[in-house]
């Protein structure tokens, strides 16, 4: 049985002003998978996200979602859309004036019924689950640490225990321990709960340990897309060279030295 | 509130001869709250031990073993012993993973450190506070200001001239429509009433006088005061929230000279111009309203213009208040740049705070002046 990916992007290409950043970009995304997006800075990796995240809209090119077709998607079928997706952006984007609790309870509040009780409940879980003492709840995100910032962030994307996760660099600025924590959360929402995954990542670790596909960007499409083992020995020019330096390496090696 | 409508509630079936409790539906976050309702007035049937029948359980997700969590603890304190019955391996490790990491005990907000008195007196001490600080704001300003103007290699030219270019130059469409607007309006009123009394020529002393005098200073500081102002307190405070300040300073340049002494000569220059400007656009429409409604035609109108009673001391006087209004306007706008802490809200509020304390300030000042010159006899 072949089943509709959850993220199929075709031909996608952008443009911003002069510059093009996607030309001819190809990725499919299957239910329950973690697919880790890399490549350079400013190859457009957070593009492609915001760009699946109905963002952004693309020059040319197809993006289907859950097997929607987003070029001509209405309103009410985006909003449908958008409430199976959690995003955690680069910055994190909480909301300034509330308090972390309040932010993850927003989406719950916004579109349930549960009593407050519940929500708080729920809010409170969802911070636990990213690793977060409970006392950073009725902090503002001006009080917390980047790192704390990054994982909060995550508890809101995970509101709604969405289908579907986007992730822009959920490990980068994170202690050892913490990045460590966050790659087990991903892979315990996969296992548990048949959680699609598209994230973008440069944690050669978290490549390693969570992916189970990733998808090289560079030269504006996808070079490769390929499990962690075949892409790290991919003979192009472009990926030779990222999986050259020491840093490349490294993640290679702390798995081998694992097994 | 958009919760799904076409999946299934998750709900459950209580089967009180089998003591026996069927769960049943999608246990998903956005198909829970009906059944939490539901829950809430449950009445369980009396029986030491109930069967949790999960095989009718559809999906699971967190919020949905939250739930069933809560269920499980509903029936502890009701007395009741409980076991699950054909529950899923996968939903099975979802609940464990749930019940590890649920926080211990309820989530509290911390308990407010003071009471109410004392937070009416740190508010009253912060306000006093902030008034210092606006003072040693000021006082660093001026100090920083003789310097650069006694080092003008230390001016930032550039900075100088955008400034004078987006708080003044492209203010002048808008302002000069104002006053244009102001001079109609006042000609009409006044028109009207010296007309009856056949002294329409002092239609000129009145337009000249009030207007150069005290309506156009006042509406040049005001409308710059909302236009530039408040453009001074969001960008200076945008820049605080991104740490660009603090970069700024790493990097060894003093944000005071490179954002706050241009903006404030900026202003100090182009307010008596944008102020002179309006004087002539007041004059304009002033002129054009007597011709049309009471006959005083134009050439009359300059005409007599120059032999209006103290006509220069006026113009002068109402241009030289301008400098004056620039620096509360660019003290204000900076300062509560400065104030910000936080994020995106606190930008607003502190260019809100800037532009109605600048516009106050400015009127103030405004009744200082004319006080002190009725007290001169000027
Ligand atoms: N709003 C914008 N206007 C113009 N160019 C933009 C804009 N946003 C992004 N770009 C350009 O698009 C390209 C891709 O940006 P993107 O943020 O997707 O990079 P990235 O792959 O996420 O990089 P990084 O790993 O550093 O986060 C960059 O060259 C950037 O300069
Ligand atoms: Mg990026």
């Amino acid at each position: 049985m072949t089943r509709e990916p959850v993220i199929r992007v075709q031909g996608l290409r952008t443009r911003i002003g002069v510059t093009l950043i996607h030309d001819g970009v190809d990725l499919e995304i299957q239910r329950n998978q973690v697919v880790a997006v890399m490549g350079g800075s400013g190859a457009g990796k957070t593009m492609l996200l915001q760009e699946i995240a109905m963002l952004y809209r693309p020059t040319a090119g197809s993006i289907r979602l859950f097997g929607t077709e987003l070029e001509e998607i209405d309103p009410q079928r985006a909003g449908g859309l958008r409430r199976r997706m959690g995003v955690m952006f680069q910055q994190g984007a909480l909301l300034s004036s509330l308090t972390v609790l309040d932010n993850v309870a927003l989406p719950l509040r916004e579109h349930t019924r549960l009593s407050d009780e519940m929500i708080r409940e729920l809010a409170g879980l969802k911070i636990a689950l990213v690793g977060l003492p409970p006392a950073t709840a009725f902090k503002y995100p001006r009080e917390l640490s980047g790192g704390m910032l990054k994982r909060a962030a995550m508890a809101r994307a995970l509101a709604l225990d969405p289908e579907l996760l986007l992730l822009d660099e959920p490990t980068a600025g994170l202690d050892p321990v913490n990045a460590t924590a966050i790659d087990e959360l991903v892979l315990s929402l996969k296992q548990e709960l048949g959680l699609t995954v598209f994230m973008v990542t440069h944690d050669m670790d978290s490549l390693w340990r969570v992916t189970d596909r990733v998808a090289f960007l560079g030269d504006r499409k996808v070079l490769a897309c390929d499990r962690m083992e075949a892409l790290s020995g991919n003979p192009h020019p472009l990926i030779e060279s990222y999986f050259q330096g020491r840093r490349g390496r490294r993640g290679r090696e702390s798995m081998w030295a694992k097994n | 509130m958009a919760e799904t409508s076409s999946t299934e509630w998750a709900d459950l079936v209580v089967d009180a001869t089998y003591a026996r409790v069927q769960l049943t539906g999608h246990w998903d976050t956005l198909a829970l709250s009906r059944l939490e309702r539901r829950l809430r007035e449950m009445v369980w049937p009396a029986a030491r031990e109930l069967e949790l029948d999960a095989s009718g359980i559809d999906r699971l997700d967190t919020g949905g073993a939250l739930l069933l969590l809560q269920l499980t603890r509903q029936l502890e304190q009701a007395g009741l012993r409980w076991h699950f019955n054909g529950l899923q391996p996968s939903h099975q490790a979802l609940l464990e993973l749930v019940r590890r990491r649920i926080p211990g005990q309820p989530l509290e907000p911390p308990a407010r450190p003071f009471g109410r008195i004392a937070t009416l007196g740190r508010a009253s001490s912060l306000y006093l506070l902030q008034f210092f600080g606006l003072l040693a704001f000021a006082g660093e300003l001026m100090s920083r200001l003789g310097v650069s103007l006694m080092h003008p290699r230390r001016i930032r030219w550039r900075e100088l001239f955008d400034e004078i270019y987006s708080g003044g130059v492209t203010a002048l469409p808008i302002l000069g429509l104002l006053s244009l607007l102001i001079g109609v309006v006042v000609a009409y009123q006044g028109g009207v009433q010296l007309d009856r009394y056949g002294a329409n020529i002092y239609i000129v002393d009145l337009i000249a006088l009030t207007t150069v005098r005290e309506l156009a200073p006042l509406m040049t500081a005001i409308i710059v005061a909302g236009r530039t102002g408040s453009a001074y307190a969001a960008q200076i405070g945008t820049m605080k929230v991104t740490e660009e300040i603090s970069a700024l300073r790493t990097i060894g340049i003093d944000p005071m000279e490179l954002l706050v002494i241009p903006k404030l000569l900026a202003l100090m220059l182009s307010l008596p111009l944008l102020t002179l400007m309006a004087d002539v656009m007041s004059i304009l429409g002033g002129m054009l309203m007597s011709d049309l409604t009471i006959g005083v035609t134009p050439d009359v109108f300059i005409d007599r213009l120059p032999h209006v009673f103290a006509f220069e001391r006026s113009f002068l006087l109402g241009v030289g208040k301008a400098p004056v209004f620039a620096v509360i306007i660019a003290l204000i706008g900076c300062f509560q740049g400065f104030q910000v802490q936080g994020g995106a809200d606190a930008v607003g509020r502190h260019t809100t705070i800037s532009v109605v304390l600048s516009i106050f300030l400015v009127i103030v000042a405004d009744a200082l002046f004319s006080i002190y010159f009725s007290w001169l006899g000027i």
